[in-house]
C-alpha cells in the first residue's frame, strides 16, 4: 500500500478499499522500521496524525464532500510552523519550541484533510545542500545510506524515497526542493514566488524562499500544489491571481508543439557524464513526444551563485536576528547578573551551527555601510540581469530545461569542509529563485557510472507553473514506458516489510 | 554655571535648526498586524505572532496608516511618492522583537514640503518658512522597564520587564530640512513649528498629539555657526522633548552650551543628548561617532507602497482648512479680541463654538456659553467639554430662545445645567421642568397688584417719585412668579401701575 502514488491512495480511500487510519498507521509503521537508518524525521506526530486520520474517516463515513487528497499522509519540512507541534528548523536555537499558530500551508493542508505525519529533517534554517547542517544529525539517502539526500529539504525527499510518506512539503530558496528531489529520485516543485504563502514559513531569505510540493509522481505533486497554493492576505508578497491549472496539465501531459529551451550555460563542464547522458536521452524522449527542442542562452547565469551568496546571507542575517533568547527557544547563560546582551550572545553562540553563523557573518558584512553598494547593491543588479535572461529566453521557448544538479548524490562528509564545493551543487537551481519563476525536478534515470538518480529540471515563467507540469508529465510517461516500472523500484529496500 | 547670556550667543553665532517629530498615529490596529493599539492595557495582551516576531510571521501594511501619512504629507505641502518602500533598520534591543525596525529609509512616502509659522518678533508678527525634507512611516518598539540599579537604564539593572503592547504601533516621522535664518528667534520658531504641526495633526484627526503621553515627540537638532559663515557647525540631537515649552528651552539651552564650548575653543561633539525636564539642561547620550551601522536594506516581506493618483487627489480634497488660517479667519469673522481667542484655543472650544455659530447662534453668545458656564461646569465635574452631554445644537437652541425672550439668562443657565445633567434636550428640559418666561401681562399685573398691596408703603414711595424703591417691588414680583418673568417687563408694568413712566 505504501508504495502506491498519493493519487492511487486517494482512490483507495474514496472507494472504501482502505481507511485513512490504516494508511496512516502503515506509514507510521514504515517510519518505525526504516527511519532509524534514514533519519528523515525530526518529530513524528503519531497521535496527531492518527487523530486527524480518524476525523477524515468519520467525515467520509458521514458522506461529507472531501478534497481529493483527504486522508493521504504527508511529511512536513520542519521549517513550517504547525500549531503545538515542535518546529526546530533543524536548529538547536528552537529546540523545544511549540508554535502557537499554524502556517498558511499547514492550515490549507488541514482543511484539505491531508494527514500530517510529522516534521522532516533539514539543514539548519534551510542553509545547505546535504542536510548535514542539521543540528540533529544528517539524513541518509535511501538509495545509498552513506550518501547525502540533498538539502536543505533532505528529510522530505528521503521520506518519499523511503516510502515513509507519499507526499511532502519542502521549501526552496536556492534549490532546497529540487536538488533533494534530484538526488533521491523523487519529484519536487518550487512554485512561482508568491504562488504559495510564506506565512508561517520560518524565513531564511524572504525574497527567495518558496514552499512547494514534493511527491513521487508529477500528478501527486500537482495535486498537492493545488492544495497549498493561492493568495494569502497574510503574506504581502503572495500573488493575487488564480492558481495555475497544474493538475489538469499533469493529467494531460501534452507537449505537442511546445518549445523546450535547453540552457546552453547549464550543461557542460562540471556536469557528471552520466547526468549529461540521462539529460540528453530525456530531451530525445520529449522530442519524440512532439516537443521542439531549441537552445537558449542565459549569459548572466554565471553570476547567479555569487549574487545568491550575497542576497541570501544578507536577508538571513536580518531574519535570524529575532532568535535572541527573549521570547522563545533556547536561552543560555541566564545566570544571576548576566546582562541581556550576554544572554543573547551566548545563546546565539551555542544555538546556531557553523554554516548559519558563516552566512550571518557574510550577510552582516555585505549590508555594512560602505560595502552595501558593492555587495548587496551589485547582487540586486545581477538579479535583474538574470530575470532579463529568463525573459529573453522565454520569448523563444515555453519552458527551459537543464540537469537539476551537476552531479548525483555525494558521500556524507565529502564536502562538509568545503563550503564552496557544496555551494556549486546549486548552480543550476539558483537562477530560478533569483528570478522568482517556477522550477521542477523529476527523475530521469540513474547515472550509469554510480547507479544514482539524476534529476531533470524544468523551468517555467512566472505564474505559468502548469507548463512545467505538462512537460514533466510527458517525460515521466515516456520514461515509465521505457523502464516498465518507476525509478524508485530500483532503489534498495532498506529491509523494511514493504 | 553659565557665564554666557543668550544675548552673547546671538551676537556672535547663528543657530541652525533641524527638527524631527515622531507622531503616533491613532489607527485602531498596529502598523503591520491586526492587534489593538488602545493605550494602557495589561502588558503583553495586545500581541500576536507578527508583533512578537514569532518565527514565520509576516508583516502586512495597515492601509489606514498609509492614508494618515499621505494626509500629513499633503497638509505639509509635500509631494507624495508614486512608489515608496519600507526598509529594515537592523539593531539588537530586547524590546524590539524582530531586532530590526521596519521603517522607510531612502524611499519615503512624502518629500519636499513646507509649513509657515508665525511668531511675534520685535518688529511685529513675522512668518518663517520651515522646509520639510520627508515624512515617513515606521513602527514603534515595545517598552522596557529596568528594575533595580540606579539609573533606570538597562545597564546595572537587576532585571528588565518587557511589554510588547506598543511594539508595532504606527509612527510617522516628520523631518525638516536644516532651518537657518531664524537668528535669535530660533527657540520660538522651533516651538511655533511643533505647535503648528500639533494643530495640523489634530485637525487631520490622525493622532492624539499628546506630547505628555508621548504620542508627539520632538528631537531637536541644533548647531551654531559664526554669523556670516556658511560652514555648518557640528550638531547635537536632543531627544525626549515632551512639551512645547521644552522645545523652546532645549533649543535655547543647547545654543548656550554650544557657544560656551566654541568660545573656549572646544569642539561640539556630534551626539544624542537627553533633555532634563527639571533643569532644562541636556545630558549626553550615546555618541554618534560610535553609532551603530543599521545595515538598512529594502524590506523583502513587503511590496512597495504605490498609492494611485486618484486616491491621493481624493485625500487632498478632503484636507481640512489649515488650523492657523482658520483661527485667523474665525477671529476676524467673529470679531474676537486676541485674549479671548487665545482663551478659546486654550480651552479647545473653537470647533464647538464654530459648530454652534453655524447652527445660527450669535458668535459672542456662543463663545460666552462654551467658554463661561459650560467650561465652568466641565471643570466642576472634572471632565472635558466634549464629555458633557450638551451639544452645539443644544446651545444654539438656548441662545435662540434667549434672543426670542423665551428664556432669561438665569433660566437659560438652568436649562444648560439640566441638559448637562442628562435631562434631555433644551425643549425637553423646558417642558418637563415647566420653565417659561412669564410674559402674560395679565398674570404679571395680578402679581404686581398683589405685591403693591402687600407692600403699600414701598409702593407709595414709588408713587411719590422715589424710583429706587421700585427694586424691592420688582424683586418681590419676580419671587412671586418664581423667577420666570422678564424683569424688564415687570419694571415697565410696575412703574406704569404706580403712575411713573417707565424709562
Ligand atoms: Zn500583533
Amino acid at each position: 500500500m505504501i508504495k502506491s502514488s498519493a493519487a492511487e491512495m486517494a482512490q483507495s480511500l474514496a472507494s472504501g478499499a482502505t481507511t485513512s487510519v490504516a494508511l496512516t498507521q502503515a506509514h507510521l509503521n514504515r517510519i518505525a522500521e526504516v527511519d532509524e537508518k534514514v533519519h528523515a524525521f525530526l518529530h513524528v506526530d503519531t497521535d496527531g496524525a492518527l487523530k486527524q486520520a480518524a476525523e477524515i474517516d468519520a467525515s467520509r463515513a458521514r458522506g461529507e464532500k472531501l478534497s481529493p487528497l483527504a486522508g493521504v499522509p504527508l511529511a512536513l519540512k520542519d521549517v513550517l510552523v504547525q500549531k503545538d507541534v515542535p518546529t526546530t528548523c533543524g536548529s538547536k536555537i528552537l529546540e523545544g519550541w511549540r508554535p502557537p499558530y499554524d502556517s498558511t500551508v499547514v492550515s490549507k493542508l488541514k482543511s484539505a484533510g491531508v494527514v500530517i505525519l510529522g516534521k522532516t529533517n533539514m539543514d539548519e534554517f534551510a542553509m545547505g545542500s546535504s542536510t548535514e547542517n542539521s543540528a540533529y544529525g544528517p539524513t541518509h539517502n535511501p538509495w545509498d545510506l552513506t550518501r547525502i539526500p540533498g538539502g536543505s529539504g533532505g528529510g522530505s525527499s528521503a521520506a518519499l524515497a523511503a516510502f515513509e510518506a507519499p507526499l511532502a512539503i519542502g521549501t526552496d530558496t536556492g534549490g532546497s526542493i529540487r536538488q533533494p528531489a534530484a538526488v533521491t529520485g523523487t519529484v519536487g516543485v518550487k512554485p512561482t514566488y508568491g504562488g504559495v504563502s510564506r506565512y508561517g514559513l520560518v524565513a531564511f531569505s524572504s525574497s527567495l524562499d518558496q514552499a512547494g510540493p514534493c511527491a513521487r509522481t508529477v500528478l501527486d505533486t500537482a495535486l498537492l500544489h493545488e492544495v497549498i497554493a493561492g493568495h494569502d492576505p497574510k503574506d504581502s508578497t503572495s500573488i493575487n491571481a488564480p492558481v495555475p491549472q497544474v493538475v489538469a496539465a499533469a493529467k494531460s501531459g501534452d507537449v505537442k508543439g511546445m518549445k523546450i529551451g535547453v540552457v546552453k550555460e547549464l550543461n557542460g563542464d562540471g556536469y557528471q557524464a552520466g547526468v549529461r547522458q540521462r539529460f540528453e536521452e530525456s530531451l530525445e524522449l520529449l522530442a519524440q513526444a512532439g516537443a521542439e527542442i531549441v537552445e537558449v542562452s542565459a549569459p548572466n547565469f554565471e553570476y547567479a551563485l555569487a549574487a545568491y551568496y550575497l542576497i541570501a546571507p544578507s536577508e538571513c542575517s536580518s531574519n535570524l536576528a529575532r532568535f535572541d533568547a527573549m521570547r522563545y527557544g533556547l536561552r543560555v547563560g541566564d545566570t544571576d547578573g548576566a546582562s541581556a546582551e550576554s544572554v543573547m550572545n551566548m545563546t546565539r553562540e551555542v544555538g546556531f551551527g557553523r554554516e548559519v553563523k558563516r552566512r550571518i557573518l557574510l550577510g552582516t558584512y555585505a549590508l555594512s555601510s560602505g560595502y552595501y553598494d558593492a555587495y548587496y547593491g551589485s547582487a540586486q543588479k545581477v538579479r535583474t540581469l538574470i530575470t532579463q535572461d529568463f525573459n529573453n529566453a522565454f520569448a523563444k521557448c515555453d519552458v527551459m530545461v537543464s540537469p537539476t544538479c551537476p552531479t548525483t548524490a555525494f558521500k556524507i562528509g565529502e564536502k562538509a569542509n568545503d563550503p564552496l564545493a557544496m555551494y556549486l551543487n546549486d548552480i543550476a537551481t539558483i537562477p530560478v529563485n533569483m528570478a522568482g519563476i517556477g522550477g521542477m525536478s523529476l527523475p530521469c534515470g540513474v547515472a550509469p557510472e554510480d547507479g544514482l538518480p539524476v534529476g531533470f529540471q524544468i523551468m517555467s515563467p512566472v505564474m505559468q507553473d502548469q507548463r512545467m507540469y505538462s512537460v514533466g508529465a510527458a517525460l515521466e510517461a515516456a520514461l515509465l514506458s521505457k523502464w516498465g516500472a518507476p525509478l524508485l523500484s530500483q532503489a534498495p529496500s532498506l529491509g523494511g516489510a514493504a | 554655571m553659565s557665564a554666557l547670556t543668550y544675548e552673547d550667543v546671538i551676537s556672535k553665532y547663528e543657530p541652525v535648526l533641524g527638527l524631527e517629530v515622531h507622531v503616533e498615529l491613532n489607527t485602531n490596529s498596529k502598523m503591520f498586524c491586526g492587534c489593538s493599539t488602545i493605550f494602557g492595557a495589561e502588558p503583553n495582551t495586545q500581541t500576536c505572532p507578527v508583533c512578537l516576531a514569532l518565527p514565520g510571521a509576516l508583516p502586512v501594511v495597515n492601509e489606514k496608516a498609509i492614508e494618515s501619512t499621505i494626509l500629513i504629507g499633503l497638509a505639509l505641502n509635500c509631494s507624495i511618492a508614486a512608489f515608496s518602500r519600507f526598509a529594515r533598520k537592523n539593531y539588537f534591543y530586547p524590546d524590539m522583537p524582530k531586532n530590526f525596525q521596519i521603517s522607510q529609509y531612502d524611499e519615503p512616502i512624502c518629500v519636499n514640503g513646507y509649513v509657515d509659522v508665525e511668531i511675534d518678533t520685535d518688529e511685529g508678527p513675522q512668518s518663517f518658512r520651515i522646509e520639510i525634507e520627508r515624512v515617513h512611516m515606521e513602527e514603534d518598539t515595545g517598552k522596557s522597564l529596568h528594575v533595580g540599579g540606579s539609573t533606570g537604564r538597562i545597564h546595572g539593572a537587576d532585571y528588565s520587564l518587557l511589554d510588547y503592547n506598543r511594539a508595532g504601533i504606527p509612527l510617522v516621522e516628520i523631518v525638516t530640512k536644516i532651518v537657518p535664518g531664524t537668528g535669535k528667534y530660533a527657540p520660538e520658531v522651533a516651538k511655533a513649528y511643533v505647535a503648528e504641526l500639533r494643530d495640523i495633526l489634530r485637525a487631520l484627526g490622525v493622532s492624539d498629539v499628546k506630547m505628555e503621553q508621548g504620542s508627539l515627540r520632538c528631537d531637536a537638532n541644533v548647531s551654531l555657526r559664526l554669523i556670516g559663515s556658511d560652514v555648518l557647525g557640528t550638531r547635537s540631537e536632543t531627544k525626549n522633548v515632551n512639551s512645547l515649552r521644552s522645545v523652546e528651552r532645549a533649543v535655547r539651552g543647547e545654543m548656550i552650551r554650544h557657544a560656551e564650548l566654541l568660545n573656549k575653543g572646544e569642539k561640539v561633539v556630534q551626539e544624542t543628548r537627553h533633555f532634563q525636564e527639571d533643569t532644562g539642561l541636556t545630558r549626553s547620550g550615546r555618541s554618534k561617532e560610535q553609532a551603530e551601522d543599521y545595515r538598512y536594506f529594502p524590506e523583502p516581506d513587503l511590496v512597495p507602497v504605490a498609492p494611485d493618483a486618484e486616491w491621493i487627489e481624493k485625500l487632498r480634497a478632503s484636507l481640512p482648512e489649515r488650523p492657523s488660517l482658520r483661527r485667523k479667519r474665525l477671529q476676524e469673522q467673529w470679531s474676537v479680541p486676541d485674549k479671548e481667542m487665545a482663551a478659546m484655543i486654550n480651552a479647545d472650544v473653537l470647533n464647538i463654538v464654530e459648530e454652534t455659530v453655524l447652527l445660527g447662534a450669535d458668535p459672542t453668545k456662543a463663545r460666552s456659553w462654551w467658554l463661561g458656564e459650560i467650561s465652568r461646569l466641565a471643570n466642576e465635574k472634572e471632565v472635558t467639554i466634549s464629555e458633557l452631554a450638551i451639544t452645539a445644537k443644544d446651545v444654539a437652541e438656548i441662545v435662540s430662545l434667549v434672543a426670542q425672550g423665551e428664556l432669561t439668562d438665569k433660566l437659560a443657565r438652568q436649562v444648560v445645567e439640566s441638559v448637562i445633567n442628562g435631562e434631555g434636550t433644551p425643549a425637553e428640559v423646558i417642558a418637563s421642568r415647566g420653565i417659561k418666561v412669564v410674559n402674560d401681562d395679565g398674570a404679571l399685573m395680578a402679581a404686581i397688584e398683589k405685591v403693591c398691596s402687600e407692600q403699600s408703603e414701598t409702593a407709595d414711595k414709588v408713587r411719590n417719585g422715589h424710583l429706587p424703591a421700585a427694586g424691592a417691588l420688582i424683586g418681590a414680583v419676580m419671587k412671586e412668579t418664581k423667577g420666570q418673568a422678564d424683569a424688564a417687563r415687570v419694571r415697565e408694568l410696575l412703574l406704569g401701575h404706580l403712575g411713573q413712566a417707565a424709562n
